[in-house]
């Protein structure tokens, strides 16, 4: 393990119960929400992580940042296992990472002044006097770009594309080292989302930040990530360098998540064939044998993908797709994805 | 004779704060078999626009002018009745929340059948057979054993399935589908969309879809009117406004996209925020935001005018011509050039 490595994830599962009973509670099934999550982030690295809601994107960002604890697995922050630890050990790491949420109107306190808001991280830390909270608030809303005089303002008074930025000023205020952000463009408009991600961009340039990016949009996770890790029902599906994932990507579901994307482009979108996936998530509760995304998949081997779970192949420089019939190219019509030339990939992945 | 024209269109709602004037002088037609595709921004007045060709805002608070000719009568003067039997029938709409627009208490089954009886003298085992019929239709798999369920059985993409059908049981001659895909997963989001395409060619609706993703614009619509603070600010054929856009808004949309098939280190980003609409900026409303801004912008609001070089491509932008040339096909060379 390199020692640039700021956060490592580690097999990490995270099963929810259900119960029946309100007294003697007891637990008849689980939902795997993640189920065996490994990567690790360098600092200055941004990962995007994407998927389809329900694949537990956003369960994994907070069992990163502790806000739920995890049923297995191991989290590591700058080589210390935070796994385990209580909430008053945990406290201190909090001033290392924090998190933007992902709706703007229901994440800030409609009660409280924006100053207020963005002052109580450093508060709770007990970083400063008032007064130097309040110097230290208003140039944080200045970094964002908004109007450090709005300090007595309450959260009603912003737009969305100036809440999120609220939202962002509270996540710096204690000068974090990893910022996890679930979502964080998804609830604004076009325009106002490029003002949010040239921000992060910014941010991350200036302050040398860590970011664990959480979105649904592949666009959008294109533009702002290094790495893209493409989760499918509580697991990875593929990982590999932004440029990899989208020009070669290995897994069947990789691609048809690419080709579903909608081109702004008359000429280029209606001359290319959509690989439409069958059906829909299934549920997480019973999730399929052996390769979870088989019953939708276009190269579907009967008697293998529904037996054997493929491990993560790997392909070149920190590429790794789980997948027995990976894609020879890209891009591929559907009928080309369903015809498959390669055989079944033999070699596992090395530790 | 077009099948739908609206003809400067102004719906107000009286508000606290006082009088939003939420759509503004807007025009257009709709052709049989055609989709027109409405973008614009939240707050733009595209939602409200449809909501008031169909009838539906509160007739307390909201206040409209001008025309909407449906098959040359008009919609805004028709009686409740009367807009009672056109909607659902010849013109339905898809609304975007597919969770909040079915009812939960009634099985899908009943919700469909009340749907064709509203408007067909048909037994209940008539219109049941034809709710099946449209289950199959939008690709529902094993439509018999899945009509008596309850939308909470239904996903997401489901849903919006159901929503679909239940708008085209009539045959209707327009379908107004109001975000149908914002929710949904880009996966579902391919499905719906190949769906509506489907059945557009077999029972041949004209549909007006509303969406702020040029991006679906791009792939479903024929004719594109941009929307911005309650204005269109150009109206074009998809392939003209695409390869030639003329409006610095929609060069500000389309350059703050990220985009899968291009790299860019920075987005080109709008500043500021979408104005209020219960004070409109003066002159043009794009004024503040627009970096091509001039004196003339802020007194004078711009008409929707055709372009110089295209009659069929109107834009309400002062800029000379060469200018909108320019910076237009700059753009364009920009994102082509990633694509190669």
């Amino acid at each position: 393990m390199r020692g640039d490595e700021l956060l490592v994830v580690d097999g990490v599962k995270k099963y929810f119960p259900i119960t029946r009973g309100i007294i003697f509670q007891k637990a008849i099934a689980q939902v795997q929400a993640v189920d065996g999550v490994s990567f690790s982030l360098r600092k200055g690295e941004t990962l995007g992580i994407v998927g389809e809601s329900g694949c537990g994107k956003s369960t994994l960002a907070r069992c990163i940042v502790r806000l739920l604890d995890t049923t297995d697995g191991r989290i590591t922050f700058e080589g210390r296992d935070i796994t385990q630890l209580s909430r008053v050990a945990m406290r201190p790491i909090r001033r290392e990472m924090t998190m933007i949420f992902q709706d703007p109107y229901a994440s800030l306190n409609p009660r409280k002044r924006v100053g207020f808001i963005i002052g109580e991280p450093l508060e709770v830390h007990k970083l400063g006097t008032p007064a130097e909270v309040k110097t230290r608030v208003q140039e944080l809303l200045e970094v964002v770009g908004l109007n450090p005089e709005h300090y007595n303002r309450f959260p009603h008074e912003f737009s969305g594309g100036q809440r999120q930025r609220i939202g962002v000023a509270r996540a710096l205020a204690v000068n974090p080292k990893l910022i996890v952000c679930d979502e964080p463009v998804s609830a604004l408009d076009v325009s106002v989302q490029a003002q949010i991600l040239n921000l992060l961009k910014d941010l991350q340039d200036d302050f040398g930040l860590t970011y664990v990016f959480i979105a649904h949009d592949l666009n959008v996770v294109r533009h702002i990530s290094d790495r893209v890790m493409v989760m499918y029902l509580g697991q990875v599906s593929e990982v590999a360098s932004r440029d990899q994932l989208y020009k070669e990507p290995k897994h069947p579901y990789t691609g048809a998540l690419l080709s579903a994307v909608p081109i702004p482009n008359p000429e280029l979108g209606r001359q290319r064939e959509s690989i439409v996936l069958e059906g829909d998530v299934p549920s997480p509760v019973n999730p399929p044998s052996a390769c979870r995304f088989h019953p939708r998949c276009p190269r579907f081997v009967e008697g293998h993908c529904d037996v054997e779970e493929p491990p993560l192949y790997p392909f070149g420089e920190g590429h790794v797709a789980k997948c027995h019939y990976p894609l020879e190219r890209w891009p591929m019509t559907a009928a080309e994805m369903r015809r498959r030339t390669t055989t079944a990939r033999e070699e596992p992945v090395e530790a | 004779m077009a099948l739908l024209e609206v003809k400067d269109l102004r719906t107000s709602f009286r508000t606290e704060d006082g009088i939003v004037k939420a759509v503004d002088g807007v025009t257009f037609s709709v052709e049989k078999g055609q989709t027109l595709g409405i973008v614009g921004e939240s707050g733009s007045g595209k939602s409200v626009t449809c909501l008031t060709i169909m009838g539906l805002n509160s007739r307390k608070s909201a206040i409209s002018s001008g025309e909407a000719l449906w098959k040359g009568k008009d919609l805004l003067t028709s009686k409740p009745s009367e807009l009672r039997g056109i909607r659902g029938d010849e013109m339905s709409m898809i609304f975007q929340d597919p969770m909040t627009s079915l009812n939960p208490v009634h099985t899908i089954g009943k919700q469909l059948v009340e749907a064709v009886q509203l408007h067909r003298d048909v037994t209940t085992r008539v219109a049941r057979a034809r709710a099946l019929e449209l289950l199959k239709a939008v690709g529902i798999p094993k439509a018999e054993g899945r009509i008596d369920d309850y939308p909470h059985q239904f996903s997401g993409g489901m849903r919006q399935r159901v929503m679909i059908a239940m708008a085209l049981i009539n045959d209707p001659d327009l379908l107004i589908a109001d975000e149908p895909t914002t929710a949904l997963d880009v996966t579902t989001q391919a499905q719906i969309l190949n769906l509506m395409k489907r059945l557009q060619n077999e029972f041949g609706s004209a549909i007006i879809m509303i969406t702020h993703d040029l991006g679906v614009v791009a792939e479903v619509a024929d004719d594109v009117v941009v929307m911005y603070a309650a204005e269109v600010v150009e109206q074009a054929k998809v392939s003209d406004l695409f390869n030639r856009p003329q409006h610095p808004y929609t060069w500000g949309l389309m350059g703050s996209l990220p985009r899968l098939e291009v790299d860019t280190e920075r987005l080109v980003q709008i500043p500021g925020q979408p104005p209020s609409l219960l004070r409109p900026p003066s002159g043009c409303r794009f004024h503040p935001r627009c970096p091509y801004v001039m004196n003339v912008c802020r007194t004078e609001d711009p008409p929707l005018v055709p372009s110089e070089r295209d009659a069929t491509h109107l834009q309400a932008c002062h800029l000379d011509q060469e200018t909108k040339d320019r910076e237009g096909s700059k753009l364009v060379e920009a994102t082509l050039a990633g694509a190669g």
